[in-house]
């Protein structure tokens, strides 16, 4: 056994240590987000909602295309994602609980979750682009509803093994069948937790770009027409970020600041549900 | 289990005996079991459909290279249509290598600074904003990498670790030719500082399952906090740690947009560290929607095949050593 002050020394040196590499990951997170907050907030600005493009390197323009067709592609891909992840959940947490099938897909869930995400835009890309012949905004959503899917799913089954069983056991003596079980208290008492759910695979595609790349692309102009190429927040940024122009970067930095901005927001609020579930 | 049996009992007579609005509860309830059965198993219809997809389009490419040829090639020759993915996979294992080197001992001393030393009061608050790092989009990591990051490591960084580091042998050629920041190095760093808040919070979690009076017990030899730290908690969570790097391994390999910024798409073989180089992922990004030929595209798919199988490989050890870990009995 060595002295007892070497073992002391040993001792605030590893505790100094660890305090310092945590204070690196923190230095990390607030680099990050000064550098995005310096560079994006001054091109934030009305004209970036409410106009579309410029023609290429010409001052002034805003990305109102890019901000709706990101809105669309979303849109349609929580309408795709998230009921199925909700009702797949369901299965594993209800129907199939403790069955060899529910724990086999709960398992490849989520190694889902963390499958890259170009991934799976190249196989949608391999059924719902190549066989139409051309990009659209349907196939950027189920591209994201593909991500989405896994992680509601698995928050929907961790949500619902929450709520206790002698409150089904309630409502099956009263002889509701199980279904109205499910509905009516089940995920009554899961809203809180599913909601999250909900939010934290939002907070994931939102921030995307590769599985929009091949297959939502990208549009210059302002289109709605999801069956065409539309424009994504994500794919312009990494166009005019790597793009030649000035304004292009202001611009890229505005979308980084106002996507980076909604995400914390959204991460932050399900943080706070979730807090409030496990009290 | 008890109530599983409860809940079959209840489940076959509450479905005859309830008299209510529906005509038939029990077709509703099948057709919900159903319904949900058919949700669940859409995740395995995706992960077969990827498989196959992949298989199918890269079959082309499969036939024309074979795989020991093709892995090792390092030719891309989009106009000759030869086709290797020497190249791509080298930088993708390198790329990775210099994330983990860089991440490993930050997210291992993250999770004990959260679990063991932080003021209770903050312990919360530090661990929730490694967890951000995780929310940021991997586009912003790469925008602020190009635009940030990369001219520190051209300017500062990378002529500091030549003229220190790169003085030693080996280091000599890891760190040879024009830091210019668009580089192996900076992608790396990028993906380890993505990759944090995943090792970090499994590792966190593993921690806390150490059972306290394994730690009281041990302190009452008289040992110091690190002892403790260093011989019962490290080797009680060990397989929680490794499962976690494991997981953040798998994420570095696929992530896509962080590195496609700061690596450029260059197919040629790195000399050093300080070589733009290009991924797989990388090449994807770049050339997916630029493949006119399909011996071209089919090669692409050939990537996305060995880039889905590698990365499913190591999510299921990772899944296996979390569930490894938290199956440890005293």
């Amino acid at each position: 056994m060595k002295g007892l002050g070497y073992r002391k020394f040993k001792n605030y040196f590893f505790s100094s240590l660890c305090t310092v590499m945590t204070l690196c990951g923190l230095f990390f997170l607030a680099f990050i987000l000064t550098d995005i907050i310096i560079h994006g907030i001054n091109g934030v600005n009305i004209e970036l909602f409410l106009k579309d493009p410029a023609p290429a390197g010409v001052e002034g323009g805003g990305l109102r295309n890019a901000f709706i067709g990101h809105l669309f592609i979303t849109f349609f891909a929580v309408i795709m994602g998230v009921p199925a992840g909700i009702l797949g959940g369901t299965f594993l947490a209800e129907y199939g609980r403790n069955s060899k099938f529910a724990k086999f897909i709960s398992i490849f869930a989520d190694i889902m979750v963390s499958v890259p995400a170009i991934i799976v835009g190249t196989f949608v890309y391999a059924i719902a682009v190549k066989p139409f012949g051309h990009f659209s905004g349907f196939a950027g959503s189920l591209a994201l509803a593909i991500i989405m899917f896994p992680i509601v799913l698995r928050t929907t089954e961790n949500m619902l093994s929450l709520i206790p069983w002698s409150l089904r056991e309630a409502a099956f003596a009263l002889g509701a069948p199980y279904y109205k079980v499910i509905f009516q208290v089940v995920y009554r008492g899961a809203k809180a937790g599913i909601l999250t759910g909900v939010l934290l695979s939002l907070a994931r595609v939102i921030g995307e770009a590769a599985p929009l790349l091949f297959t939502s692309f990208n549009n210059n102009f302002f289109s709605t027409d999801m069956k065409k190429p539309i424009a994504s927040l994500t794919v312009t940024i990494f166009q005019y970020a790597t793009g030649p122009y000035d304004t292009w970067h202001t611009q890229a930095w505005a979308a980084a600041f106002v996507i980076t901005m909604t995400i914390l927001a959204i991460t932050i609020t399900a943080r706070y549900i979730i807090r409030g579930i496990e009290k | 289990m008890a109530s599983s049996n409860i809940e079959k009992d209840f489940k076959s007579s509450s479905s005859r005996a309830f008299v209510g609005n529906y005509k038939s509860p029990a077709l509703v309830d099948r057709f919900f079991h159903v319904l949900t059965a058919f949700c669940s198993f859409l995740i395995i219809a995706v992960i077969v459909g990827i498989i196959f997809v992949s298989l199918k389009e890269s079959f082309p490419a499969i036939s024309q290279f074979g795989f020991v040829k093709f892995i090792f090639s390092t030719k891309w020759d989009p106009v000759r249509e030869i086709f290797g993915a020497g190249v791509p996979l080298f930088g993708t294992i390198v790329t990775t290598i210099i994330a983990l080197v860089f991440s490993i001992p930050l997210s291992i001393g993250i999770a004990i600074f959260v679990t063991e030393l932080a003021p209770q009061k903050i312990r919360g608050f530090i661990g929730g904003a490694i967890e951000l790092l995780a929310a940021i989009p991997s586009i912003i990591y790469g925008m602020w990498g190009l635009f940030t990051l990369a001219p520190i490591m051209a300017n500062y960084v990378e002529p500091f670790l030549q003229n220190s580091l790169g003085k030693l042998p080996i280091f000599n050629l890891l760190f040879s030719g024009t830091p210019i920041g668009i580089d192996l190095f900076t992608a790396g760093i990028i993906l380890g500082i993505m990759i944090i808040p995943f090792s970090a919070s499994i590792a966190r979690d593993s921690i806390l399952l150490t059972p306290q009076i394994l730690k009281e017990s041990t302190y009452a030899l008289g040992t110091t906090h690190w002892e403790v730290i260093k011989d019962v908690i490290l080797p009680y969570s060990k397989y929680g740690i490794f499962g976690g790097i494991v997981i953040s391994l798998g994420r570095a390999l696929g992530e896509t947009m962080a590195v496609a910024f700061v690596l450029g798409n260059k197919n040629k073989l790195p000399t050093s560290l300080f070589d733009a180089t290009t991924t797989v992922t990388v090449k994807l990004a770049n050339e997916f929607t630029e493949a006119d030929k399909d011996l071209y595209l089919s090669s692409l798919f050939y990537l996305v095949l060995l880039l889905f199988l590698m990365s499913f490989i190591i999510l299921a050890i990772s899944k296996y050593l979390i569930y490894k870990s938290k199956r440890a009995k005293i």
